[in-house]
């Protein structure tokens, strides 16, 4: 299967690629892991007039937590990148236990962290983890940057809130206000194909309050699904059984599923349920812990 | 041949775009003139007539076109081939030598790792990768990174041994035990 015939630009920086997108409009299309883009070209699902490949522009591919604890991942930072930075465990344990999880392990070679929050896929387990962690897309236009967060940034399926000029260069996660904890789990037939469904959970404490809680789905509705009063069941104190099954209650609820051949919507809800339970099960701290974090 | 066939009118203007792209195939220099929309499969397969890199679901699912890009496994009906411009590219055709199999070839043939062999090469260029990050892979390391490659055909059991069995081999050959990883 081939694309339909495009302009291939290769831009050197950043502002070079906004100009082309610019002079584009609506017909241009940033190609930077290609692992959604490339398909859906040859599915003619996307037939764009010029692809603005952003591969050769320098100074994209970190990966880094700055000084105000903000945690930046550049715009051609591939899944596997972040599967491979064995840090993360303990300073983004969402994204940690989700990069492994990504599409299949060669398709992580080549598609990035940014790539898959604007191709805005309601299966995508980035945006689920974005949503959970209060993330933000900082995108660049001619106009100059602006920060958006994902929730918002994420219009419904496949589509976003960015302009035809502007180049998602970087995404962000703020800084955490406590201890944070988190996870992300996901049900698949095999690996590669779409999610039954998904949870990524990410929360704060102080001591063993919640100071902060949020909950993204993937996979159960027509976009990604910010399941805000599950998350608000577990805020303002420590996680118990009971607000942790409440938090599961309103996940499932939430969920929009429909029923397919990966199981119906019923099944769906249990799984988010379940998941988001299990996520938070494990986030108790331990009677130890707790000691510990009390003395110090 | 770079291209797909379109039969033009004999005095119409030739304006479609064209791009050189030369990359290092199994470490030869190797140039063409594409179309920007033909895959990297196609330039391997059609372009430089290396017909051992298989396009199989041809939707970025079951890795048979998997070569390696720069030394990490891609699938290369995925890839434009004017991406690859001046990259690195390693096809099954770059493993063995002219008298000898790669041990990863000599695992596939002494643990009976295919049937079929359609999806051959992209599993052995997947195991190349794994084996070039990590010498010493468990059986569940082997199965993580071939779960991107899908075979019809086996059952996956004599392909996890394949790997392990080149894995073993290859250590020997740098040395036993020197990595530390045997008993």
């Amino acid at each position: 299967m081939y694309p339909s015939r495009f302009k291939y630009e290769t831009p050197s920086t950043v502002e070079e690629a906004i100009g082309l997108l610019h002079d584009g409009g609506t017909d241009a299309k940033i190609l930077a892991g290609g692992q959604s883009l490339i398909p859906m070209m040859k599915l003619r699902f996307a037939a764009p007039g010029t692809i603005v490949d952003i591969n050769n522009i320098p100074g994209l591919d970190y990966m880094r937590t700055e000084s105000d604890g903000t945690f930046r991942v550049g715009a051609l930072v591939r899944h596997v990148d972040l599967e491979r930075a064995t840090e993360l465990k303990d300073s983004q344990p969402t994204i940690a236990a989700a990069a492994h999880l990504v599409a299949d392990p060669i398709v992580r070679t080549r598609g990035t962290f940014v790539g898959s929050l604007c191709h805005a896929d309601p299966q995508g387990d980035w945006a689920s983890c974005m949503v959970a962690l209060d993330g933000s897309v900082v995108a660049q236009g001619p106009k100059g940057r602006r920060t958006i967060g994902v929730d918002e940034f994420v219009k419904g399926p496949f589509t976003t809130v960015l302009a035809p000029d502007e180049l998602a260069v970087e995404a962000l996660v703020p800084k955490a206000q406590g201890v944070r904890s988190g996870g992300y789990l996901k049900l698949e037939r095999r690996i590669g194909d779409f999610a039954t469904a998904g949870v990524a959970v990410a929360i704060e404490r102080n001591g063993d309050v919640v100071s902060r809680a949020g909950i993204g789905l993937t996979g159960v509705g027509s976009r990604t699904i910010n399941a805000e009063e599950a998350a608000a069941a577990v805020v303002g104190q420590p996680l118990t059984a009971e607000t942790i099954e409440r938090a599961g209650y309103l996940a499932a609820a939430i969920s929009d599923p429909r029923s397919d051949h990966r199981g119906s919507a019923d099944y769906k809800r249990h799984i988010v349920a379940t998941f988001v339970t299990r996520l938070l099960t494990s986030m108790q701290p331990t009677r130890e812990q707790s000691t510990e974090e009390r003395v110090a | 041949m770079t291209s797909l066939f379109e039969e033009v009118a004999p005095s119409e203007d030739d304006n479609i775009p064209v791009r050189r792209v030369e990359v290092r195939l199994n470490g030869e220099r190797r140039a063409a003139k594409v179309e920007p929309r033909l895959l990297l499969a196609h330039l391997i397969r059609q372009g430089f007539q290396l017909t051992g890199t298989h396009t199989g679901c041809d939707t970025t699912n079951c890795g048979a076109c998997t070569v390696l890009f720069d030394g990490e496994p891609v699938k290369s009906c995925t890839m434009l081939a004017v991406q690859a411009d001046g990259h690195e590219v390693t096809t099954v055709e770059g493993l063995a030598t002219a008298s000898e199999l790669h041990p990863i070839q000599e695992g596939f043939k002494d643990e009976h790792g295919l049937q079929c062999g359609f999806c051959t090469p992209g599993m052995m260029l997947a195991a190349k990768a794994l084996l070039d990050h990590n010498p010493n892979p468990t059986e569940d390391d082997v199965r993580w990174a071939l779960s991107g490659n899908l075979c019809r055909c086996t059952g996956y059991q004599n392909i996890v041994k394949a790997v392990l069995w080149a894995a073993d081999k290859l250590r020997d050959a740098n040395g036993g035990a020197a990595e530390g990883g045997d008993e």
